[in-house]
């Protein structure tokens, strides 16, 4: 798994935003960091798309080039018919209403001096979006639609807020400019299970009501799971398999996937005796991935193919792509032939 | 860890020893600038030699405070009443000096940080025989060996070169297998383990609770495994105590607790999960709300305002730990005066999946409580290197 390949896109014209071939790499003093190797995705008009790994394996990376912050290294991100790659200042910068984000801390993502109802309008005001009355009234609009009492809200600071409010309060901010896409990077991670379920809720209603497209990056599958209408998996800068959820998760197809699915602790003490194999060994260095499947160095199913040649992304019937050379579920195409097919 | 059993009352089977760590009427309160804030109250556990309890809770529930009291780790702001017998000794008004020649050599602890429980600017050998100096009367060599041996148990490949090396050298995973040899180095009877996996990725989370496992088995340790996480003390502890607000609202034995659960923050706690079974965009049963302000903790049960079954009786009057109902089992301990499961229908880990989280339209959300205070998040998320904000967990 772990590979490339473009099988998995759909149609350009269903797309909101298309990634091609995208690699993120960035310098350190030891020698290049491939953060992002080869990443292909479109993301769809009204869905969202979970982006699900471990640390280091490029899913808050792959977010952030989508913003271009900062721009890959090589590739496209393809939104509404004009490469972001290749556009600067302005020009970038007027899209960015469209394109929003939010973070994993809700805490240090908000300026703790400022007033909510500054921070949530800071958008609007900058691109000088309605009148002083329209401003005010949207700001209302989107704080209750967060779920918190705009006449309460609206004068306080961050810090007079739990870690919940104030990641209400970066989702309201990020929806004020009315944006296609947002980009939301472990937005629950921080906070605790009963407040999670309700921004995990939140995130579902305010998609309804604003028509929005999510990339939802998690480490949690089971989070991801939960609002995801794609999953793709990633490990080491490469994608492993994309596809629905309800397929991915009950018949993993790339073995990385089973791996982490096997190791989630479930709420449950009749899974006590289920057999697992963890998966043992560590992540390899980003600045020398091995070659081939970047998975090969922990996989059990590894062989010489797998350290020659990278795996291209192939379909296995069930609406879901997998780039492996030898799944756990059967591909369209035979081993060893690369699949550009969609 | 180990295998559970339904006999898991911790008075120890045919003899009359008393149990490893004895704790009873544990209150720690903490005095700020104005008023106290009584972190932990009331609270009784026993635990024996092999075995594990879970200590279940969110931010600020006093889980973590509870670890600490036991073990005396409380700052001189705090005030500690109560008994805690840990090995036929009384500990709660033992001196520092007595506490010094317990620790890391009877009772130990592992953190949550691997970064911040080790010292950055010391090698990891210097770091695992710092306790064997202290408490073991070995030479030099002897120390050394122990701390290749050591790292070796812990699955560290090369130990030799690693006792040369410094934390930041190593992997989060690695790290905390380092702080796991730290703790372990003079065999402690009693391990604390408070958020263990917490800052690390769930396949090296799996590893790492295999290990505790393992080492507990072969070492014969009770251990207090503390955590946010109900998945993570489901497989693993033999009994649980779920705390809110300062108490415990609920102990079982593991399998009871996920099958007879009594009391309406576990059965609530259960249905938030996100759960890997239940098809995506399954609606969540968020809890509304959230908990009492430990300065001015309400009237009668600490849960009420939060709870969907609360009646007047329950915002009067605290109701105590206890079971003792014949559908009870043994060792089940509740604080609720309408549990679940006798007051209305049983609520197990299964009927939460087959229920699909069915939930009311309106999401009781949080506009009703804007009154400061960051207590909803858990000191966690470092995993992808986002310094985690110093969150006052349990404070």
């Amino acid at each position: 798994m772990a590979g490339r390949g473009s099988a998995h896109l759909g149609e350009p014209e269903d797309a909101l935003l298309r990634i091609e071939n995208m690699h993120v790499r960035f310098p350190s003093g030891r020698g290049t960091v491939y953060a992002v190797s080869d990443v292909s995705l479109d993301i769809r008009n009204g869905e969202t798309l979970g982006l699900v790994g471990e640390s280091g394996c490029g899913k808050s990376t792959t977010g952030r080039a989508i913003m271009q912050l900062p721009p890959p290294s090589e590739g496209a991100v393809i939104y509404s018919g004009d490469d972001l790659t290749g556009m600067k200042g302005e020009r970038l910068r007027g899209l960015r209403t469209k394109l929003q984000m939010i973070f994993q801390d809700p805490i240090s993502s908000l300026n703790p001096r400022r007033k909510v109802e500054d921070i949530v309008a800071e958008g609007l005001r900058i691109w000088k979006i309605g009148s002083d009355e329209e401003r005010d009234a949207k700001v209302d609009e989107v704080l209750e639609a967060v779920g918190l009492d705009p006449n309460t809200a609206r004068g306080r600071r961050p810090h007079q807020f739990s870690g919940g409010q104030c990641q209400r309060i970066s989702i309201a901010r990020a929806v004020v400019t009315e944006p296609d896409l947002i980009i939301c990077d472990e937005p629950v991670s921080a906070l605790d299970v009963s407040v999670q379920a309700q921004i995990l809720n939140l995130l579902e209603d305010l998609k309804g009501r604003y028509g929005l497209t999510l990339v939802f990056i998690a480490h949690d599958l089971a989070v991801v799971k939960n609002v995801s209408d794609r999953v793709a998996v990633m490990y080491l800068g490469r994608l492993c398999e994309v596809g629905p959820p309800d397929v991915l998760y009950s018949d993993p197809a790339h073995p990385y996937t089973e791996a982490l699915l096997g190791a989630i602790p479930e709420p449950d003490p009749d899974l006590r005796d289920r057999q697992r194999e963890p998966l043992s060994g560590e992540l390899p260095s980003p600045l020398a991935p091995p070659s081939g499947c970047h998975f090969r160095t922990r996989c059990p199913r590894a062989d010489q193919q797998c350290t020659d040649e990278v795996p291209e992304m192939a379909p296995t019937g069930d609406g879901r792509v997998v780039a492996c050379h030898h799944p756990l579920v059967e591909t369209a195409v035979s081993v060893g032939a690369g699949s550009t097919a969609g | 860890m180990s295998t559970a059993t339904s006999d898991l009352t911790a008075t120890g089977a045919g003899h009359d020893e008393e149990p490893l760590l004895v704790v009873e009427d544990l209150s720690t309160t903490f005095s700020t600038g104005g008023a106290d804030i009584r972190a932990v109250e009331q609270v009784d556990l026993s635990l024996e030699r092999g075995r594990t309890l879970g200590i279940v809770g969110e931010s600020g529930s006093g889980k973590s405070v509870l670890s600490r009291s036991i073990m005396g780790l409380v700052p001189k702001y705090a005030t500690r009443t109560g008994s805690v017998r840990f090995d036929g000794r009384e500990m709660i008004d033992a001196d520092t000096d007595v506490l010094r020649e317990v620790w890391g050599a009877e009772m130990a602890m592992v953190f949550q940080d691997p970064m911040t429980a080790l010292n950055p600017v010391q090698r990891i050998g210097h770091q695992i025989m710092e306790s064997i100096k202290e408490h073991l009367d070995y030479s030099k060599t002897q120390r050394q060996e122990t701390a290749i041996a050591l790292l070796r148990s812990v699955g560290i490949p090369e130990p030799e070169r690693r006792l040369k090396q410094y934390p930041q050298e190593l992997s989060g995973g690695m790290r905390q297998r380092v702080v796991i040899a730290i703790a372990l180095a003079c065999g402690p009877g009693l391990l604390f383990a408070d958020e263990p996996t917490t800052a690390l990725d769930v396949t090296v989370q799996a590893q790492i609770l295999d290990l505790l496992e393992t080492q507990q088995r072969e070492r014969n340790m009770a251990v207090v495994l503390v955590t946010h996480d109900l998945g993570v003390v489901a497989t693993r502890a033999d009994e649980i105590a779920v705390m809110y607000a300062g108490r415990i609202v609920e102990q079982a034995p593991t399998e009871v607790l996920f099958r007879e659960m009594r009391h309406p923050y576990t059965e609530a706690l259960l249905k938030s999960i996100p759960r890997l079974d239940l098809p995506s965009h399954t609606r969540l049963a968020a809890i509304g709300g959230r908990p009492p302000d430990l300065m001015h903790p309400p009237a009668g049960c600490r849960f009420a305002s939060r709870c969907d079954y609360a009646q007047d009786r329950c915002r009067e009057e605290e109701p105590p730990l206890s079971g003792g109902d014949e559908r009870d089992s043994e060792g089940h301990l509740y604080r609720c005066w309408y549990p679940v499961g006798i007051s209305r229908p049983q609520t197990t880990v299964d009927t939460v999946v087959e229920e699909t989280h069915v939930r009311s339209p309106d999401d009781p959300q949080v506009s009703e409580a804007l009154d400061g205070s960051a207590s909803d998040r858990h000191g966690t998320s470092s995993r992808d290197g986002d310094a985690p904000a110093s969150a006052a967990e349990d404070a």
